[in-house]
Order: C-alpha cells, then sequence, then structure tokens
C-alpha cells in the first residue's frame, strides 16, 4: 500500500539537484526590495514550472477552442487537451476512472459542492464532524449546510502540540454522525493527520468521508483508493499548477446521487420546458464553459512533478524542516504553533513582543515572503489564543540558504525593536 | 470628560511635532532599517488610547493588525483631535504619520485636504509594502469619514 504518511526516511537523502529544480521556476530568481527573493508561502500559493507556463501558452497558441463541442479540428485537440488532463489527475490520485474526476474552481468550490449535494442525505439533529484545525473553507459550506438541514458541525479537538485528539474523534463519532469532513494536512499547523485510521472508522459506522487534500498534495501523492475516502479535493494553484481550478474526487456511487450543482449548458443531456435532465459524471457538476487551458497546465504541473524522485523530493522537504527547527532556539521568545512529530515543511510561529504583520513587513523588506494572520483557521487561532500568526511555508524548491537567511532575518528585526 | 478631552489635545503630534519636522527627519534615513526604527521610534510617542473607546464602531477594518481610531472635537476651536492604537509596532508608527499630518485640523479641512500628496512628499507609498499601504488608505478613510460626521453634525 502506498505510504500515505510525509516522508519517514529521513535519513534518505538522494540529493536533490534544487539548483536545476530553481532554474525551472522562473519567478524564483528575481530580487524583492534589493534582495534575492526568498518564497517561503507555499502553503498559500506555490510557484508555476516553465513545463506549466510553456503547456498553458502552446495551447492557448495552437489548441484553443470550446469543448466537447466544435465540429472542427480545434474543437477536438481542446476536446482531447482537457480530457487529456483528466485522465492525468486520475492517474495522480489513482481514482479508478475518469468519470470520478470533476473539475471545479478549487478546494472551496469543491467542498461546496459537496455540501451542496448531500443536502438529502441529513436530516435535523445528525451531525458533520470536523476538527479544530480546519481551513474556514472546510467548515463554512458544513455550517451553511447545517443550518439548511437542522443537522450540527461538530469539531473534534486539537492537542497543544498540533495534533488530532483521537480520543475526542472517538469520542465525537456517534450514532449521529453522517459526515466527516477533514483535512489531510493543516495549512497552519502542517500537521499530517492519520485520514486512513480516521476513514476506517467512519466507515464502520457508514459514515461519508470528506478529505481536504489542498495542503497534503504540494508534498505527497495520495492514493483515494488505498484511502478509501468518499471525496478527496485539492486546488491546482498550490500543486505548482494555475490558479482557478481545482479537483474534486468522488466516489462513482455518491456522486451518481447528488444532484446537480450548477445548471447551464454541458451539465445537460436534454433541455425542454416540460423535463430537463441530466448529463452523465463528470459533466453533470459541470456547467458552463471550463477552465480548460487550466486543466491543461494542471495536467503539465503533475507530468512535471513525475520527473522528480519523490523520495528526494520528500526528503528534501524534511532537511528543510528539520533546518528551521534546529534555528528556532537562535531566536529568543520564538514558539512554533504545531510541533506533530508527522507534520510537513510548514512553519507557524508567534515571537514574544513581535506582531506577526510587523514581522511579515520587515522580512519582505529583505526579500524573503512569508504569510501572517489567520490563515483562514479562526477556530484555530483562538484554540492557541492569538489573533494570528507568522508562517513560512517551504516547497521542494527552496533551499536551505533561504531557511538560514529567515532566522538571520527574524534576529534582524528582533535587533530593530530593541 | 475633560480628562480625555486633554488627552487628545495635548498629544504632541501633529501639534508639537509637525509633518514637515518627519519629511526632514526622514530624508536622512536611506536604509530601510534604519526608516522602520525610526517609524518604530514614532509609533512609540502615541498617547494612551482610552480603553472605553475600542469599540466594534472604532475598529478599523481592512488592516492586518487591531486597529481603533477615534476623536474629539474641540468645541471652542472645531478643532478635532484624534486618537490611533493598533497591536502592530509599524501600523503604529504609520499611525504616528498620520497624526503628524492630519491631527488638530478642523474637519472641513480635513475634507479638502490632499492627502495623497501629503503622502507622496513624505514618499511613503513607496517605502511600504501593498497590504501596509491598504491599512494606511484604511486609517486615513476612516478619519475622512469622522471628519465628514461631525463636519454635518
Amino acid at each position: 500500500m502506498t505510504d500515505l504518511s510525509v516522508a519517514k526516511t529521513m535519513t534518505a537523502d538522494p540529493r536533490l539537484d534544487v539548483e536545476a529544480i530553481r532554474r525551472d521556476f522562473p519567478i524564483l530568481s528575481q530580487m524583492i526590495n534589493g534582495k534575492p527573493l526568498a518564497y517561503l508561502d507555499n502553503a498559500a500559493s506555490s510557484q508555476k514550472p516553465l513545463a506549466v507556463l510553456d503547456a498553458m501558452d502552446r495551447y492557448y497558441r495552437t489548441s484553443h477552442s470550446n469543448v466537447h463541442r466544435g465540429a472542427h479540428t480545434l474543437g477536438d485537440r481542446a476536446t482531447m487537451a482537457f480530457e487529456g488532463a483528466r485522465e492525468t489527475v486520475r492517474g495522480f490520485l489513482n481514482a479508478k476512472n475518469t468519470r470520478e474526476i470533476v473539475w471545479t474552481r478549487g478546494t472551496t468550490e469543491a467542498i461546496n459542492l459537496i455540501a451542496h449535494g448531500l443536502a438529502e442525505h441529513l436530516q435535523a439533529g445528525d451531525e458533520i464532524l470536523v476538527s479544530h484545525m480546519e481551513h474556514h473553507a472546510n467548515i463554512v459550506p458544513w455550517q451553511m449546510l447545517a443550518e439548511r438541514t437542522g443537522a450540527k458541525v461538530v469539531p473534534v479537538k486539537v492537542t497543544p502540540a498540533g495534533e488530532l485528539d483521537m480520543e475526542s474523534f472517538d469520542e465525537l463519532l456517534g450514532d449521529r454522525t453522517r459526515i466527516l469532513a477533514i483535512s489531510h494536512v493543516s495549512n497552519v499547523l502542517g500537521t499530517v493527520n492519520p485520514v486512513r485510521d480516521l476513514i476506517v472508522r467512519a466507515k464502520a459506522r457508514n459514515v461519508i468521508t470528506v478529505i481536504d487534500g489542498a495542503q497534503a498534495v504540494p508534498h505527497f501523492q495520495p492514493d483515494v483508493q488505498a484511502l478509501a475516502c468518499d471525496f478527496y479535493v485539492f486546488s491546482s494553484h498550490k500543486l505548482f499548477g494555475p490558479t482557478g481550478i481545482g479537483v474534486l474526487y468522488g466516489r462513482e456511487e455518491l456522486l451518481e446521487k447528488m444532484p446537480p450543482y450548477q445548471g447551464g449548458g454541458e451539465m445537460i443531456e436534454r433541455v425542454s420546458f416540460e423535463r430537463t435532465t441530466w448529463n452523465i459524471l463528470p459533466y453533470k457538476f459541470e456547467a458552463g464553459t471550463p477552465a480548460i487551458a487550466e486543466a491543461v497546465g494542471l495536467a503539465a504541473a503533475i507530468d512535471y512533478l513525475g520527473t522528480i524522485d519523490r523520495a528526494a523530493m520528500e526528503a528534501s522537504e524534511w532537511a528543510l524542516l528539520e533546518r528551521a527547527n534546529s534555528l528556532v532556539p537562535s531566536v529568543p521568545g520564538m514558539e512554533v504553533i504545531g510541533t506533530a512529530p508527522g507534520k510537513v515543511p510548514v512553519l507557524s510561529f508567534k515571537i514574544e513582543g513581535l506582531h506577526p504583520s510587523d514581522i511579515g513587513t520587515l522580512l519582505d523588506q529583505q526579500g524573503i515572503a512569508i504569510r501572517t494572520g489567520n490563515h483562514c483557521a479562526m477556530p484555530l487561532m483562538d484554540l492557541y489564543g492569538v489573533t494570528g500568526t507568522a508562517r513560512a511555508s517551504f516547497a521542494f524548491y527552496n533551499t536551505l540558504e533561504e531557511v538560514e537567511r529567515l532566522f538571520a532575518g527574524l534576529q534582524k528585526i528582533q535587533r530593530l525593536f530593541v | 470628560m475633560s480628562a480625555t478631552a486633554e488627552q487628545f489635545i495635548n498629544n504632541p503630534l501633529g501639534t508639537r511635532t509637525t509633518i514637515d519636522d518627519v519629511i526632514e527627519d526622514m530624508e536622512f534615513l536611506d536604509d530601510w532599517e534604519d526608516r522602520y526604527a525610526y517609524i518604530i521610534d514614532l509609533g512609540k510617542q502615541l498617547p494612551t488610547f482610552p480603553d472605553e473607546a475600542r469599540t466594534e464602531e472604532n475598529f478599523v477594518h481592512g488592516c492586518q493588525s487591531q486597529v481603533w481610531l477615534t476623536e474629539y472635537v474641540d468645541p471652542d476651536t472645531g478643532q478635532m483631535y484624534l486618537l490611533i492604537d493598533s497591536d502592530a509596532m509599524i501600523v503604529r508608527g504609520l499611525a504616528a504619520i498620520i497624526l503628524v499630518a492630519l491631527n488638530g485640523r478642523t474637519p472641513r479641512e480635513l475634507l479638502t485636504l490632499d492627502i495623497d500628496e501629503l503622502f507622496e512628499r513624505l514618499d511613503l507609498f513607496r517605502h511600504i509594502s501593498p497590504t501596509r499601504g491598504n491599512g494606511l488608505r484604511a486609517m486615513v478613510g476612516k478619519i475622512r469619514d469622522r471628519a465628514a460626521q461631525q463636519a454635518a453634525a
């Protein structure tokens, strides 16, 4: 079975050629405020390799037309490219067939689509299990669904180290639980949740499982059949692909039962004023002209990742996190939020006496890009008693030198405030 | 209320410290460290913000940090005095610069003032990140709203 957790083989160091990889990402080789850019905001959005830029450019130069419609060559080319991209995504997730791969605008729309489609499944008093570490995108659509159906959204607790509290999970997974919606990886903490285990427990109670993979896919490849989840969603732009497109994997049987999300062209089989019938999967959920070039771009990103040794990539990312952790004591008053042993290279932190927004501004002056704020996870901020954190998040194209620059930058900021 | 009125009127920012002082000071600072150290120092001069004014109505939306703003109009002179508070030091510094530029003017003066031109003279926007710039604009926008309310009152 595929290893679904993050690289545990941290001793392996097959030497990823990071310098060569960085040449594939043109945006990384620029100066910001007179300093070389250190892009450490990958959990918000990742940068795009030339392969993606070229694929989208080539598509528009040679193949663009609307899909599934034209009685002409370009229509065929566009459709081939678009459906080819769907097949690439199917392979990436190891879904059974492309009927289970629905294009959305991103993770957020995918979760909204699922929540909309499961309304019939819920009755007043039913429960939707989420966790305290969820992104707002995996809370609010469920609250809206709860509002409509009289169901309740129930959050699983998170431990001080930033792990899912399994006791709380077992306690809350009950007779009224109908849906489990949980992130594979936390965007704030970097924690890799034991989703396989959670799915097994949920399935034993016939609970529908929705996995938010937005923060997982940039770091490892999920296998939806091994996970045996009902839904798995992610956004292209965090996976080194373009913005504006995302993926909803859904088990065919469930997608069949769900009503359409939006009405319009493409999603119908026959329209008349007496009776309109829906198109087959996955088109039933794809009203309107889709993001074709973006689908092509996402497929190019997945193909590009396929050329990189996964083990080397994960080992390299682990080395970045290890270096970061080892440098934390060099900044007096720095505290890392999220210290789970199994995590992706995401470092949320606070520094005594410094506001996260000041940290962000003054790192930017040094060419270092991080995110500050509540990270669309206010319940988690409340849990840790902060209004926000600073977050450095790494990708496989980041270097140890950039990690060191981050900490040198933080030390410099501290000196400024003395 | 008189203690509070004094808190407003005794604020040196915009009364004893003028915009020309700040422009002159900033001209001598050529790297980001000195510039930000100066801004942070200015922020330390903000008078204490009254706790009772930390209300939703006085909260400035559109900033990354928490920002509050309140005003007092001197009934004799018609001058509007402002107090601003933030939990972020750089925002406090920017608030201090705003006060230096806008504090103690009448609401009518504030409404006719070309604030963008003023900040251009300060060369401020060039040196602060866009998100910070939004926060600055949010504070200035709130001051203009208050000036408009006071002018209409």
